[in-house]
């Protein structure tokens, strides 16, 4: 290689010493063009999703659709405030469950027994738990709530969204817990402060801004979850009077008004389908302003 | 500063004496990480209000032994001891000293500065947070009290309430040792304190822990030489997870007894 270099000047700096092949050149070109082509379109399939319900949504899009009931089959006019409010409040009560059980499971798995047998089955289980088909979790609600209390209800709703969320929020909080770095600790630690003192004023405030990005994405999949409501909280045509009453739901009634045969009641389901996406992307944002790393 | 911790049996400000030649006593200490012994048996007395220096190649049990004097080593999983450590009499290991107490009455300078992503004042403050301690004049006092004696309080006067992650590495470390001696403790503990500080950050705390020793006893771990030689009255050389030399610093530098130790320091290995 070095006798081909000293007697060929223009070839010095090329791999093989024999100068860049047209091939070569050729099939660097292509690769790089096909990752560019390929991560366009993976883009495709998101775009068309927000440009369709937004170009369907809109249409019926009108203060009335968040102060409304929905009308009677075959009827005109009328929203789905009641939807709205079900979902968030069986988003709330899903999230009243599953915030303080995950963050704190995740601080006994991080910070207080991280190499115990508890800890490894904690972890273990909440692995598991993510791949958990969403139906399972309602079968599982319906069997442990509706059927004790013999009732469809917002509870039960609601519970069986924060069986669904809590391995998320439980994984991300660990993740969140793992990033801060163990030098604050040791910092705490070294000036006397206890374990709980550590945690509680410098460990959590620096992670929570990741700990909330997780909240957040579960609060996404809470929203937009059918399975798990559509036999606990059921469906209502009216507003929610209690949680231990039948409640409607954005994800409900978009599955059930979809496949009713009024163009009115289809209209619905897909300004609904855009108050839902709408919903979420605004919480997401919402969240990353508010916790936001604050010294920086 | 609170009434927990002047009940306590550790509270040593006031019965102490300078110059004391026993204030922390390391006696027939053995530490384990593990199944593997890291410090075989060392014996040593530490005097009050003068620096003493540890140094050693890597690996040698220096940091191991000084990182027990407030026993952070038991935060790692698996760890256990034999022997004693006193600190004016009292066992550190006696079942009423509260560990929370003890690293109140001990500071800790770790190699790199770790402040708090929080403003400086707040990071001062910290461990009379702990404490319980919230009243405003109190915490202003000490807050400036601190940054003096820190030689950092004109520097940062002006921006007390600014991050401290906005400082330079040469002040957050000086701030990492203001914070710890805001509880008033009558030990500083520091661990390669400079090794991530350039030459004039390096200097100016050098000048500090020569200052600094009128009112603590100071245990410093260095990789410099240099670095003994300049701030330590007294060195340890380990080696091996055992304590070779300990004399004044003047004597292991020009005249060690042992031959480890010269061939140590003239740099022959490690």
């Amino acid at each position: 290689m070095t006798s081909t270099a000293t007697h060929s000047d223009k070839n010095f700096f090329s791999a093989d010493g024999k100068g860049t092949s047209v091939f070569r050149l050729f099939r660097n070109r292509f690769l790089t063009g096909l990752c560019v082509a390929l991560s366009l379109l993976t883009l495709v399939p998101l775009f068309s999703i927000v440009i369709l319900v937004i170009q369907n949504g809109c249409p019926l899009l009108s203060a009335n659709l968040f102060t409304q009931l929905p009308p009677a089959p075959g009827m005109d006019g009328g929203g789905f405030g009641n939807a709205i409010l079900g979902t968030l409040v069986m988003v709330g009560i899903s999230l009243v469950f599953s915030v303080p059980l995950g963050i704190l499971a995740a601080i006994f798995v991080n910070e207080y027994a991280p190499v115990s047998w508890l800890a490894s089955a904690v972890r273990f289980v909440a692995k598991l738990l993510t791949g958990i088909p969403s139906i399972i979790c309602g079968v599982f609600a319906f069997a442990a709530v509706v059927m004790t209390t013999h009732k469809f209800s917002a509870l039960a709703g609601g519970i069986a969204l924060a069986i669904l969320i809590l391995p998320t929020i439980l994984l991300t909080a660990e993740q969140a817990l793992l990033g801060v770095p163990y030098a604050f600790r040791e910092a705490s630690f070294g000036v006397g402060a206890t374990p709980f003192q550590t945690i509680w004023r410098i460990v959590l405030p620096e992670a929570m801004p990741a700990i909330m990005t997780g909240v957040m994405l579960a609060v996404a999949r809470a929203a937009g979850e059918t399975a798990p409501v559509l036999f606990t909280a059921l469906f209502s045509q009216n507003w929610i009077k209690g949680i231990m009453e039948p409640t409607a739901s954005l994800s409900v009634l978009i599955y059930n008004f979809a496949s009713l045969p009024y163009a009115y009641h289809i209209k619905l389901a897909w300004s609904a389908s855009l108050v839902l996406v709408a919903l979420v992307t605004l919480s997401n944002i919402l969240a990353q302003v508010i916790f936001a790393p604050k010294h920086r | 500063m609170t009434t927990e911790a002047s009940q306590h049996p550790l509270e040593l400000t006031n019965d102490f004496a300078p110059g004391e030649s026993n204030f922390i006593k390391v006696d027939n200490f053995k530490f384990f990480y593990g199944k593997k012994e890291a410090l075989h048996g060392i014996n040593l007395e530490i005097p009050s209000r003068k620096v003493t220096a540890f140094i050693g190649p890597s690996g040698c049990g220096k940091s191991t032994l000084l990182r027990n004097f407030n026993r952070m080593n038991e935060l790692i999983p698996g760890v256990h001891h034999e022997g004693d450590i006193t600190i004016h009499g009292t066992s550190i290991y006696d079942p009423s000293v509260e560990i929370i107490a003890l690293r109140r009455r001990i500071g800790m300078v770790f190699q790199k500065s770790n402040p708090f992503p929080m403003s400086i004042f707040e990071n001062i403050v910290y461990p009379l947070r702990i404490a319980g301690q919230n009243t405003r004049s109190v915490l202003e006092e000490t807050v400036e009290r601190c940054l003096r004696s820190a030689a950092l309080w004109d520097e940062v006067k002006d921006r007390l309430h600014d991050s401290a992650l906005g400082l330079s590495g040469g002040q957050m470390q000086r701030l990492c040792i203001a914070r710890a001696v805001a509880s008033r403790p009558e030990i500083l503990l520091m661990d390669e304190p400079c090794s991530a500080l350039d030459p004039i950050a390096t200097a100016k705390v050098e000048e500090l822990i020569i200052e600094l020793k009128k009112d603590f006893t100071i245990v410093i771990v260095t990789h410099n030489m240099q670095q003994a030689s300049r701030v330590s009255e007294l060195t340890a050389f380990f080696y091996l997870g055992n304590l070779v030399e300990f004399d004044n610093t003047r004597k292991i530098f020009t005249n060690p007894s042992m031959k480890q130790t010269e061939e140590y320091i003239t740099g022959r290995f490690g």
